[in-house]
């Protein structure tokens, strides 16, 4: 028991040590905490928005359709237009996220002459299946992201992305 | 008149060791191209340090001007450019000392290399070099977002992409940058300032001073 016992010096030492590091918590903690928000804020599923493209003039070939949205950036809200490849899948309408999984650029159906069955990024020539599967040996690691999508009314209403189930 | 100054302070507080310190030290003949010109490869490490200086100089005079909101990031640039007097001097300094840097710290490293100045007992100092490295890379990414305009802008989705594809911790990072995780704007280019007017500028002064006390207390590296 004797050898154990903790000298004055060690005590102060301990005792500053612990205050020292709340007062360093206590300052740190709520700057972390400030910088790390946007990885901790909830994102609710976003409306779907009814584009003006008619559900009927849909084919099996896939069209580009633009849709507008109220987008709220923190402090900034403004109009912005996204668009979607739209396709129907039997009688299920199918569409696929524009973004390149590679590095973000936009792809475009049969944007390349030679490969007029698949979409193609010009950035560093990524392909995708007409299912959003890229094609291995091109750059994009995974599929192009899917919107849900909808029919309202007989027009197409797209919602928010999620990862391909497609494939 | 500036010598009896230079006493008056000299005698209370006798900075003379301070500053003989840092300013006398040996320079051998084998980096000195007054000697040997092609020791002028010796240079581009005090270079780097050069432009530098003018880089954090002409950096904290544009920020008189600029604002890092979207709205009129863009226009500030516009406006001190070209409305105000020496704008495209102070503008021009910042931005093509951005890319010398680059260049000069690049060639401060082939240099280091190829004279085998990293070898013991420098290893400590060349990974300091490598972490400056990073940072100044780190200064140019977030640097080039700041005018905000399309170059800017695409250039910062692909290289956020590019940090994304990090494996695990990728889409946090991302969202870390960017501070959202699908939109690049507002938030993107507060954090982006943020960063590179505070957080590296403060990484980069630590890491220089810790670069040159340990080149003060080992000396030059021996010739070949």
């Amino acid at each position: 028991m004797s050898n154990n016992r903790v000298s004055r010096r060690q005590f102060l030492g301990y005792t500053l040590t612990g205050v020292g590091g709340f007062m360093a918590a206590g300052m740190l903690m709520p700057m972390v905490r400030f910088a790390v928000d946007p990885i901790l804020q909830q994102h609710e599923g976003g409306d779907f928005v009814l584009t003006d493209q008619a559900v009927a003039d849909i084919t099996e070939e896939p069209v580009r359709v633009d849709f507008s949205f109220e987008q709220t950036d923190a402090w900034y809200v403004s109009e912005v237009t996204n668009s979607a490849w739209v396709y129907k899948e039997g009688d299920k309408l199918i569409a696929l996220s524009p973004v390149c999984k590679h590095l973000g650029c936009t792809v475009n159906w049969a944007g390349d002459p030679e490969q007029p069955t698949q979409f193609f990024c010009p950035c560093h020539a990524g392909r995708y299946e007409k299912n959003g599967q890229n094609i291995p040996g091109t750059p994009p690691l995974g599929p192009l992201d899917e919107y849900e999508v909808q029919d309202q009314d007989g027009f197409v209403a797209i919602g928010a992305v999620r990862d391909n189930t497609l494939v | 008149m500036l010598n009896k100054l230079y006493d008056w302070v000299d005698e209370r507080l006798d900075i003379t060791p301070i500053w003989r310190d840092i300013a006398d030290h040996e320079v051998p003949e084998h980096v000195n191209p007054a000697h040997h010109f092609s020791a002028f490869v010796y240079c581009f490490g005090g270079l780097t340090f050069f432009i530098t200086v003018i880089q954090i100089l002409s950096g904290m005079f544009l920020t008189m001007y600029y604002v890092p909101d979207i709205e009129n990031a863009w226009q500030s640039v516009y406006y001190l450019q070209n409305e105000v007097a020496f704008g495209e001097i102070v503008r021009g300094m910042h931005h093509w000392g951005a890319s010398l840097v680059v260049v000069m710290i690049f060639l401060h490293t082939l240099r280091v290399f190829f004279t085998g100045s990293y070898k013991k007992p420098r290893e400590l100092n060349w990974v300091v070099g490598v972490m400056l490295f990073g940072v100044i890379l780190g200064l140019s990414f977030t640097g080039y977002l700041l005018p905000w305009d399309m170059k800017a802008l695409f250039a910062t989705k692909v290289g956020i992409e590019i940090a994304a594809s990090v494996p695990v911790i990728g889409e946090t990072i991302k969202i870390l940058l960017a501070g959202d995780s699908t939109i690049l704007g507002a938030q993107t280019l507060t954090r982006f300032f943020a960063i590179h007017v505070f957080f590296l500028p403060a990484a980069l002064l630590g890491l220089l001073a810790a670069h040159f006390i340990m080149i003060r207390r080992q000396g030059i590296s021996g010739p070949l």
